[in-house]
């Protein structure tokens, strides 16, 4: 934990506008110089109930929420839904100041909205003695009051920006500009009185008696603010994919409403269909007619996917799918991250079909290996699925601008054209010989797309020969079977050997104990790892994105270097390290867990802690809502 | 300069292009009413003007989605019930394919009834046969979503206690443009109405009626068959819907009577087929989005140029 960050915490209620308010918070302290990392908690409703958005901001880099928050702005929750007593979900009103108010640092500093949280629920919170207690800083003011005497009551979000700007010592410069950006006319100029009017307000009224100011600092290059969704859409663009089909649902739709509204301008075509079935159909259908097309859903709507995903396979038809996990099982907790779905892409759709699963661990990770994914999926027509979560979908970072100047790469991998076709092996009637298995370079047969010449074959999800014909004869099934199954082994060839490492890597190379991860708990964990290591522990962390084909050198090569290895993954049943014991087959004596699904993403605390406690050896259970699976044998 | 030369390619067809070289032998049995739909295609298709790798064949899984093995045009094989969005898909992606889309009556009208809904709802340009015998004939005599009350079938011992789905009313109401039945014993109706409904613009619907001489009835008895529009007994507007919906109703249920009745029920010129659709609220390329990979001056937007909104 360190003093020179803010992580500011805005909470309310769904639809009082902390998303949007955030949202340009978070870019004027970007704009301002510094590192920023946005962790977003929201509840599946419409409007009413309790949501917040945190603000990590430092000047040195952030790869995660951070720990706790060291500035609360409780706007209030104007929907809701208040309570007869003991109602079920509890006093409503009164959550955005009162919702894990002891993560507040000491040392915090506490707005709330008069105009909007009663006197009495404040009065029952004890807030003056805790407040005492912990060195809190609180500053109760009439945001609401304020926003209707100037502008219109939902404005008060404003007011509560420029109050937090006053008692930061911060400028009002970027946030002016943004929401020039943002708005015009009368409401832009009611709103910039409201932001100077809390500002001068504040100053005026309090005599600051906390130390927590605004961090500094200054950026080399020019900085984007970007979710995982944002990465991973771009990606996709960049990649040439211009069709996707989808059908909504929490997270995945943040991918899914990017792209749709950013294709009508690329010649690209979106398809909001019945049905997650439809939707994954229909990316295959594009596909075999020559479109790089994608689709995805999250747990639920992945799972009516299942069929087209063996589909794509069995025919050899590019695909990519992406599947963003929530906390599952069923339903679940749709707003609420959780790394549980792993096991459910890896072995999803009947027989032995085969697939390639990445997991991205950050927004430029997410990015990079969308791209990888539509490469590897046009090369060697295998579906390919990008496997995240509600956390890296919706968290914002700030990334240099150039990152994203690259080549767009449209190519559609081993498909021929027309002349090649020509010259290509046919059957003894002219058939081409779609799924030629004879002269296959790692195990791919070039494919033609319906309308070419001298390109027709049959795509069948029934095992077939050369031409696409139905066949159960013996040798060709095998045939066919090795060809597909060599596929998955030169793509393990060309990630291991011929491609920059997708796996991440922290610490010193001699350190004794390891921290293994996967997907968006990266972040935490490298924080947790620098944090152990200041702290005199000497530990190293692999952060693993190859799902499938599993990076067995790398991932044994690391587990062999070290004394002990922790397993850091949001889920209770432990899926990856049961992958790592299944691909490896060993080392089951020396990795033990470190679980959490409770809805929350991990902070980096909770790892250090859960380190301490379960490797460093110490005798005590950890305080966090986390769970430890000890080794093999212990 | 196209990618994709077979399309449009203005030539004589002979319709034993339709036909593999090196023919697999059909696993229809004999008698079968798939090999009326093969024969009527083969022979509507080169009427229509096209050639056989301008045409997509789409097919479910069941007796019926072995169509495409038998019919040399590109076929895609695909899984129960999800010809239809394999198909549209592919249609959107290259305009210029001609779609043609078939599978069973359980594979259009129970497992893929929501595809077949949306389908029709949309008006995608595409036909779409199902090849409609009232039974489950590739898993051996089950009673399907069209099999009369009290069919009694080895899953239904005691005779079905549901009513027969209504195809050519559920279509109207989905919004199919073109609504037609035919049937295996009458050839000349089933060409005439296959090309019709690939020239229609828009997604025109074929309710095939194909005896299964194993699991249920023969050809025999779809005979007499009666054409709606040739008999003097019935006279409707094929354009009109409250009139078509009425001749479609009487259809279907004299049907379990024993009633064959057949010929086209609805046709709609006017409506715009789903990418006429698409193109006019902006969301659908002029071009052909598959022509654009093989095209060397295409221009790739990034996502580099779309940063602005995140500086």
């Amino acid at each position: 934990m360190s003093d020179d960050e803010l992580i500011w915490r805005i909470a309310g209620g769904s639809g009082d506008g902390i998303d949007s308010t955030s949202q340009n918070f978070a870019k004027a302290l970007m704009r301002s110089g510094l590192n920023v990392f946005t962790h977003r908690h929201y509840p599946s409703r419409i409007r009413g109930g309790h949501t917040y958005v945190e603000i990590r901001a430092a000047a040195h880099e952030v790869q995660s929420r951070g720990d706790g928050y060291n500035f609360l702005l409780a706007l209030g929750d104007s929907f809701a839904r208040n309570p007869q007593e003991e109602a079920y979900y509890g006093n409503e009103e009164i959550k955005p100041l009162s919702e894990n108010l002891d993560d507040l640092r000491e040392g915090g500093v506490i707005i709330y909205d008069e105009g909007l949280v009663s006197e009495d629920d404040v009065e029952a919170l004890d807030l003056e003695e805790r407040a005492e207690e912990n060195d809190w800083h609180v500053y109760p003011l009439d945001l609401r009051g304020l926003a209707k005497e100037h502008g219109r009551e939902v404005m008060r979000n404003t007011a509560g920006v420029g109050a937090t700007a006053a008692l930061l010592d911060m400028e009002l410069e970027h946030i002016e500009d943004l929401m020039e950006d943002a708005m015009g006319g009368d409401v832009l100029e009611a709103n910039i009185e409201i932001l100077h009017e809390a500002y001068d307000s504040v100053n005026e009224e309090y005599e600051f008696n906390h130390d927590l100011r605004a961090p500094t600092g200054e950026h080399d290059a020019e900085q984007a603010l970007l979710s995982g969704s944002n990465a991973i859409a771009y990606g996709a663009i960049d990649a040439g994919c211009r069709f996707i089909s989808g059908y909504p649902m929490t997270p995945w739709t943040d991918v899914f409403t990017i792209l749709s509204q950013n294709f009508p301008d690329m010649g690209g075509i979106s398809e909001q269909v019945e049905d997650e079935i439809a939707a994954a159909a229909l990316a295959v259908g594009a596909s075999h007619a020559g479109v790089k097309a994608m689709s995805g859903s999250s747990g639920g709507g992945f799972a009516l996917m299942s069929e087209p995903l063996g589909l794509a396979e069995m025919t050899e038809t590019p695909l990519v799918l992406i599947e963003a996990m929530r906390a599952g099982p069923s339903t679940g907790m749709p707003t609420k991250p959780e790394q549980g779905d792993l096991e459910h892409v890896l072995y999803t759709s009947q027989g032995d079909s085969q697939r390639v699963v990445f997991a991205p661990g950050s927004i430029e990770e997410a990015y990079e290996q969308t791209r990888l994914a539509f490469d590897i999926a046009w090369d060697y027509q295998i579906p390919t699925i990008i496997v995240y979560d509600q956390k890296l979908s919706g968290e914002n970072t700030n990334v240099d601008v150039e990152f994203f100047d690259r080549e767009p790469s449209p190519d559609l991998g081993s498909t021929l054209t027309e002349e090649e076709l020509r010259e290509a092996a046919h059957d003894n009637s002219g058939k081409f010989k779609r799924f030629n298995h004879e002269d296959a370079e790692n195990g791919v047969a070039p494919r033609s797309l319906p309308g070419q010449k001298d390109g027709r074959y049959l795509a069948t999800g029934n095992e077939h020969n050369p031409v696409g014909h139905i066949s159960e004869d013996p040798d060709n099934r095998v045939h066919q079977m090795d060809r597909r199954l060599e596929k998955l082994e030169s793509i393990r060839t060309e990630l291991d050997e011929e491609r920059e490492s997708t796996q991440t890597y922290f610490g010193e190379d001699d350190a004794e104990y390891g921290i293994i991860t996967w997907g968006s708990s990266q972040g935490a964990v490298e924080e947790a790892i620098e944090r152990l290591n200041a702290n005199g522990h000497s530990v190293k962390g692999l952060s693993v994105s190859d799902m499938v084909p599993f990076p067995e050198r790398e991932v044994t090569e690391f587990v062999e270097s070290v004394d002990e290895a922790m397993v850091v993954e949001m889920n209770a049943t432990a899926q990856f390290r049961g992958l790592l014991q299944k691909e490896l087959g060993r080392f089951g004596e020396k990795l033990t867990s470190l679980l959490k699904y409770n809805g929350n993403p991990f902070e980096p605390a909770e790892i250090v802690e859960g380190y301490e406690v379960n490797l460093a050896d110490e005798d005590r259970e950890p305080t966090a809502q986390v769970r430890i699976e000890p080794a093999a044998g212990d | 300069m196209s990618a994709f030369n077979a399309i449009g390619d203005e030539r004589e067809i002979d319709r034993d292009e339709y036909t593999p070289g090196i023919e697999p032998q059909p696993t229809w049995c004999p008698g079968c009413g798939d090999f009326g739909v093969l024969k009527a295609l083969k022979q509507a298709l080169p009427e229509a003007g096209k050639t056989p790798e301008e045409v997509l064949t789409v097919t479910g899984i069941g007796c019926s989605g072995k169509l495409n093995s038998y019919l040399d045009t590109y076929g895609f094989h695909t899984i129960h019930g999800r010809a239809l969005p394999v198909a549209r898909a592919a249609k959107l992606a290259n305009p210029e394919l001609e779609v043609i889309a078939a599978g069973g009556d359980g594979d259009g009208y129970g497992i893929g009834g929501n595809h077949f809904i949306h389908s029709a709802r949309e008006n995608h340009d595409m036909t779409y046969i199902v090849f409609n015998n009232e039974i489950f004939g590739l898993t051996k005599g089950q009673t399907s979503p069209t099999s009369p009350k009290g069919h009694k079938s080895k899953t239904q011992p005691s005779g079905s206690a549901k009513t027969p789905l209504r195809p050519l009313s559920m279509s109207l109401n989905a919004g199919a443009s073109y609504v037609a039945r035919t049937a295996a014993v009458n050839p000349n109706q089933a060409k005439e109405i296959i090309k019709e409904a690939i020239e229609h613009d828009g997604f025109a619907h074929i309710d095939f009626l194909t005896q299964c001489p194993t699991w249920n009835k023969d050809a025999r008895q779809y005979v007499p068959y009666i054409d709606v529009q040739e008999s003097e007994d019935y006279d409707f507007d094929t354009t009109d819907r409250s009139e078509a919906a009425e001749m479609m109703r009487e259809t279907e249920d004299v049907l379990n009577e024993g009633t064959v009745l057949t010929g086209r029920y609805y046709v709609d010129e006017d409506r715009q087929s789903y990418s006429q659709e698409k193109k006019a609220v902006g969301e659908m390329p002029d071009q052909p989005l598959a022509e654009r990979y093989f095209d060397d001056d295409a221009e790739w937007e990034r996502s580099y140029d779309l940063l602005d909104r995140h500086r």
